[in-house]
């Protein structure tokens, strides 16, 4: 019974994870993409549709990515060839993004697929206390070992250096000769690949059908993660879990009739981050954090 | 590649020709998504774009539509326009709505005259106080706006979610999340044209919302008020040197967008709903920084942009009415109309200039 809660616990808590870590690096990069919902929700009709018509899970997997990807072509295109306002450009990938992967998803509704199998033999599930944690499919390891990685580079690596640098001062970036748009257009990309992935673990794991809108919300709650982990990615991993968890306490409190009502739980991960962001505020510390030149738009001077 | 470089002077002919053009191709893209789906896609633009206009109640149903995001719109319109990103709009609006039905409901059987004014105020107050968080937040801590404004608003549809279903829900409701009805002084009423009578749901709220537009164009151009508001996106050292004070300034324009999007919100239920429910607006709050873009940030303009993207959600229901095409397409135009939009954005403020190397860019 724990098991089983905990396990949900750790599977809501993947596409977290996956959409965050792509967009703290987005962030870490000087851009801010709101489009995250619109590139997950692309990410999960893509892989569903491939899953369904291919029968097989690594293509629907690589076509979450590529529509994730492909999907995210489209913010860079705008916010970084053409210097658009980058909130307003997000908020029309998530408008754009929500409504395309209806209608392209309006063929496949009420179908059904088969989701990823674990990684491990069924029987590594049955050790006693650690066994949940075997019983895990491909992708949630995987997920970890990107967020180390994204880690490796973004801190122990000149690339990393550079793509901080971009996203705290692209003028001084730009200075030292490196191509700032450049930088962010990988930065963009990668994220988009992330959240694309995220979006087909949607269907191809937790639920194995496609429905219009069915990332709930998701994509807002990764932002929220990107800014409770203060731009740090190790800290995306505690916060998606915590944040897993609360989504799961108020399903089980409601099924158990608890007096909390479960609008309040649900409202946490956004109260979380409020504060967390408060209190990066006033400790003055902002600046050590933050990309200080997030959403500016980088126009090369002549 | 290209580059893009300051334009000197924003030629006059670029105001009017970007929006032109920005929905001229929303048109096209829309022919071509339509055709590779498989409609016919005359028959789709048809329903799409000229059959909410093609008779005097559907016309009256635009602005009953474009109501909430005309008032919101102008709010965002000051906002914008003074770089401050008040992206909750949607949150704002819940909570007049909450603090306007929390009135309306407190007095089942009062049948004053006072009530709907009241109800206004309080509208305006719950979406103003909402909007002060992270306005306080911003002046006192520079905590960024954008993402205070965007938690806020799941809050705030988490609040009205637990409200009617758990204290105000109706005894009478079957269980379901409804609260009780306002009573009759807590309603707007249809606008009565003498000799014709109602036309379809038109409002008095549209009355107001034209209203509000035209106030805020006013004090915007004509007031020292308004100068003060451009002023801060403009230039916001020339706002210091000149002696006005900034963060007032901020806090002022945040009451507003707030208060405005609360007032919207109290004038939905009130006009078309009657009672509060999980949902209340549909995504107006959203919607309406498009519209808000769309009016290249003049209030005036906001009243027909308002009208526009209203014709895209009706066109959306009557498109899906006549030949079952899913109602998400309004979401693929809207997004392609604000990508155009914000292209034609940098547009009128850049040239554009093909370069094959950007090495010469260092030189400065």
């Amino acid at each position: 019974m724990i098991d089983a809660l905990i396990l949900t616990i750790l599977m809501t808590s993947v596409p977290l994870i996956l959409a965050a870590t792509g967009e703290l690096v987005v962030e870490r990069s000087g851009v801010l993409n709101l489009g995250l919902e619109g590139m997950m929700l692309m990410g999960a009709v893509s892989a569903f549709a491939l899953t369904y018509a291919s029968g097989s899970l690594i293509v629907g997997l690589l076509a979450g990515i590529v529509a994730g990807c492909l999907t995210a072509a489209i913010f860079g295109f705008f916010v970084l060839g053409l210097a658009t306002n980058q909130v307003a450009t997000g908020l029309a990938l998530t408008i754009f993004g929500t409504g395309l992967s209806g209608l392209i998803g309006s063929d496949f509704v009420g179908k059904a697929i088969k989701g990823l199998p674990t990684l491990f033999p069924e029987s590594f599930s049955n050790i006693p206390l650690i066994g949940v944690f075997f019983a895990l499919d491909a992708i949630a390891y995987l997920s970890i070992l990107i967020v180390f990685l994204v880690w490796i580079i973004l801190f122990k690596s000149k690339y990393g250096l550079i793509l901080r640098a971009s996203g705290i001062s692209h003028n001084s970036a730009h200075s030292l000769g490196y191509k700032v748009l450049n930088v962010r257009w990988c930065a963009v990309l990668f994220g988009g690949m992330m959240a694309g992935l995220a979006g087909a673990y949607l269907p191809l794991m937790l639920t194995p059908h496609w429905s219009e809108g069915m990332t709930s919300g998701r994509g807002w709650i990764a932002l929220a993660l990107v800014v409770f982990a203060s731009w740090m990615p190790s800290r995306i991993i505690y916060g998606a879990i915590l944040f897993g968890a609360i989504t799961i306490m108020q399903l089980a409190g409601q099924a158990r009739g608890w007096t909390i009502p479960p609008q309040f739980l649900s409202s946490l991960p956004y109260v979380a981050t409020i504060i967390v962001l408060v209190l990066i505020s006033s400790r003055g510390s902002a600046k050590y954090l933050a990309p200080s030149d997030l959403t500016r738009p980088f126009i090369a001077s002549k | 590649m290209f580059y893009l470089t300051p334009r000197k002077e924003i030629p006059f002919s670029f105001r009017i020709a970007i929006p032109a053009i920005s929905i001229v191709l929303t048109i096209v893209f829309g022919f071509l998504i339509f055709s590779i789906l498989g409609y016919d896609p005359g028959k789709a633009l048809y329903h799409f774009f000229l059959s909410p206009l093609s008779r005097v109640d559907k016309i009256a149903d635009l602005f009953v539509k474009a109501c909430p995001l005309m008032i919101i719109g102008t709010g965002l319109v000051l906002c914008f326009r003074a770089n401050i990103w008040n992206i909750g709009a949607e949150g704002q609006l819940i909570m007049g709505a909450v603090f306007a039905g929390g009135l309306a409901l407190s007095f089942p059987n009062n049948q004053s005259i006072l009530l709907l004014p009241f109800m206004a105020i309080l509208g305006f107050l719950g979406g103003a106080l909402w909007a002060l968080i992270p306005a306080i937040l911003k002046i006192k801590l520079r905590t960024n706006e954008i993402l205070v404004t965007l938690m806020l608003t799941y809050v705030a549809s988490l609040f009205i979610d637990w409200l009617v279903r758990g204290p105000w829900r109706s005894p009478t409701s079957f269980g379901f999340p409804l609260t009780e009805y306002y009573p009759e002084a807590g309603l707007i009423s249809k606008i009565y044209f003498p000799g014709i009578g109602n036309i379809s749901q038109l409002h008095w709220g549209v009355a107001v919302a034209i209203f509000v537009c035209i106030f805020c164009w006013f004090t915007m151009e004509k007031t020292i008020f308004g100068f003060q508001f451009k002023l801060i996106g403009d230039s916001p050292n020339a706002l210091k040197f000149s002696g006005f004070n900034e963060s007032n300034t901020t806090l002022v324009l945040f009451v507003i967008s707030g208060g405005l999007a609360g007032l919207a919100g109290m004038i939905e239920v009130s006009a078309n709903i009657g009672q509060l429910q999980p949902n209340i607006s549909f995504g107006y709050g959203f919607t309406a920084i498009i519209v808000a873009f769309l009016a290249r940030l003049n209030p005036v303009a906001v009243i027909i942009s308002g009208l526009l993207i209203a014709l895209i959600e009706v066109g959306g229901d009557s498109a899906q009415i006549a030949l079952a095409i899913p109602k998400v397409v309004t979401g693929v135009f809207k997004g392609i109309l604000l990508f155009l939009l914000l292209a034609g954005e940098t547009l009128t403020k850049y040239e554009i200039n093909l370069s094959h190397n950007q090495k010469s860019d260092l030189n400065d």
